[in-house]
């Protein structure tokens, strides 16, 4: 029997690298959305085009082979058949391809606007483009029915310094019953700035999508743009690529490790936890220039080398936290009133882990043995030792654990780099004139970010950035399904996912 | 825990040491206000921060502001919760159309006297989001600013010296406008 990827392949072959992309009839189209939602590949991606005609694209991937599939569905008349009719992780996609675009997922259950909330002077703004109506429909939240609901709107502007987003929480006394996300808050329209952007401009709105991933988007921007010029960035380069990634990786599960602890009302956790993350980007700050390490990542290479002085900062913050780290686990694992919240909290099912191809340490805490380093892997990956630490827990605590382990594994991973780095140069010079189009893929703390580009004379035509939160906040919602209202902060925190990143 | 309590009793603090307002047109408001008079006034904001679409980067240099190396509250800098408790928005991102009326409301929702900070360069004019149809392009376009902070993203002890020079300027707001009414 043909696998989705097999169906795929069975369409007009076209330019896209690493991996080809098949234009498939609508029929086959269909196939391969009954076959993902029957679970025999999982959805990567599913996002349009303006080229000539109207153009759909679904990228899907074998997650044990790591072996990856992109089709296009021309639809002229700016209709195509509904992934999301039969593949519940699509909806959303669905929606935003509609609200951005104007093109109908023909047979999808909900038609309501995703990202456009009805303060744009647009419609369809990378699309048609033309004047948004002057009365819009009011948004209509998912029915809840019973006795004695309550509904709490909150947001977008939050009580704590978090992003923008709407969260309706329908309650039966304490019981969280039904929790819808309205997103969209934090769009900025970059998908249409980077229409057109000369490729360095496109970079740095790329390392902006979502500031805690800057180095991961960075990276993942410049695979797409370095396969679509067939091009490779140095070896060299690729390590202290993969140097920056690690350290985000840590200051990010450092910070957040405190920060879920301080939703709990452990603020000690919280305090030594921040002052780790504090050395994480006091020495990227030493090694790179920039605490976040912004614009660091180019396509074709690094922006700035490593300094002596880098290696010996970044040494002596592994110092740092292996004589601190140990001690905030134990603490962490020896509270009770702190294990008494993160325990059995908010858990995520395998089943709908999987269905939704989560990512991250979302998916790792429900059982899913996924990492983009490994599937479908990239350089320096292949080259340096690491686990992928997965639990089938599926709650706070063991969201927690996956960040504890990956703390480990990310320190490991940062001294084999600065022990095997190579020597050379730090980038290559990008043909101005080349054009082509390709898929990237990177690794953030968070889970895969998605980068698609189809390139002209050293501008972008289009490119497209697709978060890993876009399969996790959905399961969110029923992760919080039947916890008490006040666990909700900790739970949202326990899978940090990114509005700014999700909103473009 | 015990361990790492009786630790931090005998530790020096990491906390560094508080910077001065470096910003020259900061550094000039900030000499004209006696340290007299900002002493009997007091020295304390209460912040509300509003993320109004930036790509979170600016939230994480804030969040940094409260660990143990810049402790903002040793300056009675403090975040609140509500805007209604608020003397200052702190905002950030280039202001999404998304977000215009929130942040509109957000302000209206804020007692008088209160200030205004954009923090980060798209807060500053749109940044490198300015011309997008999903973003009115800087925070001065939707409600009137008191303070920029540019920096992608400013790093904290740059927050901190536009926080510093800000309370410098509130004391003496608070001096000339005097007696101090409850707002319009």
């Amino acid at each position: 029997m043909p696998t989705p990827l097999d169906i795929i392949r069975q369409g007009e072959r076209a330019e896209n690298r690493p991996w080809p992309r098949f234009n498939v009839t609508a029929d086959a189209w269909r196939q391969v959305a009954s076959e993902i939602a029957a679970g025999h590949a999982t959805l990567l991606g599913l996002w349009a085009d303006r080229a000539v005609l109207p153009t759909i694209y679904m990228a899907i991937m074998d997650d044990a082979v790591g072996d990856i599939a992109l089709a296009s569905l021309a639809c002229p008349d700016g209709s195509y058949p509904s992934v999301g009719a039969l593949h519940p992780p699509a909806i959303r996609l669905e929606r935003a391809i509609h609200s951005l675009y104007g093109y109908i997922a023909a047979g999808m259950a909900d038609s309501r606007p995703w990202l456009d909330l009805g303060f744009w002077n647009v419609q369809h703004p990378l699309g048609a483009r033309e004047e948004a109506p002057a009365v819009r429909e009011p948004y209509r939240f998912l029915p809840v029915e019973g006795e004695s609901l309550h509904q709490i709107p909150v947001g977008p502007v939050h009580a704590g310094t978090i992003e923008p987003g709407h969260f309706r929480f329908t309650a039966g006394g304490e019981t969280v019953v039904r929790l819808e996300a309205r997103l969209g808050y934090a769009h900025k329209g970059i998908e249409s700035l980077m229409a057109g952007a000369p490729i360095e401009q496109a970079a740095r709105l790329a390392a902006r999508t979502s500031g805690d991933s800057t180095v991961a988007y960075a990276i993942a921007f410049a695979h797409a743009v370095e396969a679509a010029l067939g091009v490779e960035a140095p070896p060299r380069a690729q390590f202290l690529r993969a140097l920056m990634a690690e350290l985000e990786r840590l200051a990010n599960h450092l910070g957040d490790i405190g920060a879920i602890c301080n939703d709990a009302s452990f603020s000690l956790m919280h305090a030594h936890c921040g002052i780790l993350r504090e050395h994480v980007l006091r020495a990227a700050n030493d090694a790179f220039g920039q605490r976040l390490m912004m614009d660091r990542v180019l396509p074709g290479g690094v922006a700035a080398d490593l300094t002596r002085d880098g290696i010996i900062s970044i040494r002596e913050l592994l110092r740092q936290i292996r004589s601190r780290f140990p001690r905030l686990i134990e603490l962490y694992d020896n509270t009770a009133s702190l294990q008494d919240r993160t325990v059995a909290s908010g858990i995520l099912r395998a089943d709908l882990a999987q269905q939704f191809g989560a990512s991250g340490y979302v998916g790792r805490a429900s059982g899913r043995n996924v990492d983009a380093r490994k599937t479908p892997g990239y350089a320096p990956y292949d080259r340096l030792t690491f686990t992928v630490p997965v639990l089938t827990a599926g709650d706070v605590n063991a969201r927690v654990w996956i960040r504890i382990h990956e703390v480990e594994q990310s320190m490991a991973l940062i001294e084999q780099i600065l022990e095997r780095l190579p020597d050379g140069q730090i980038a290559h010079t990008l043909n101005g004139a080349g054009g082509g189009e390709g898929l990237g893929l990177a690794e953030s703390f968070r889970g895969d970010v998605l980068a698609w580009v189809r390139l002209n004379d050293g501008c972008v035509l289009r490119c497209h950035l697709r978060d890993p939160s876009w399969f996790q906040w959905p399961l969110l919602e029923t992760a919080i399904e039947g916890n008490i209202v006040a666990d909700f902060p900790l739970c949202n925190k326990s899978f940090n996912c990114s509005y700014s990143g999700h909103d473009l | 825990m015990r361990r790492t309590l009786f630790e931090s009793l005998t530790h020096r603090p990491l906390t560094e040491a508080p910077p001065i307002a470096s910003d020259a047109a900061l550094a000039e408001l900030a000499a004209e206000v006696e340290r007299s008079a900002r002493r009997r006034l007091g020295r304390s904001l209460a912040i509300r921060e509003v993320d109004a679409g930036s790509c979170n980067g600016c939230e994480l240099e804030i969040h940094a502001l409260s660990n143990a190396f810049y402790d903002l509250e040793r300056f009675g800098l403090r975040f609140v919760a509500s805007p209604r408790h608020a003397d200052v928005l702190l905002v950030t991102g280039p202001v999404t159309k998304n977000m215009r009326q929130a942040l509109e409301r957000t302000y209206a929702a804020t007692p008088d006297p209160k200030w205004v900070v954009a923090l980060g360069d798209c807060a500053f004019d749109g940044g490198i989001f300015s011309g997008s149809y999903a973003v009115a392009g800087g925070v001065s376009q939707v409600v009137p600013v008191d303070l920029h902070i540019r920096g992608c993203p400013p790093p904290p002890i740059e927050i901190l010296k536009g926080l510093i020079a800000l309370l410098d300027l509130q004391a003496g707001k608070r001096t000339s406008r005097s007696p101090m009414p409850g707002g319009p």
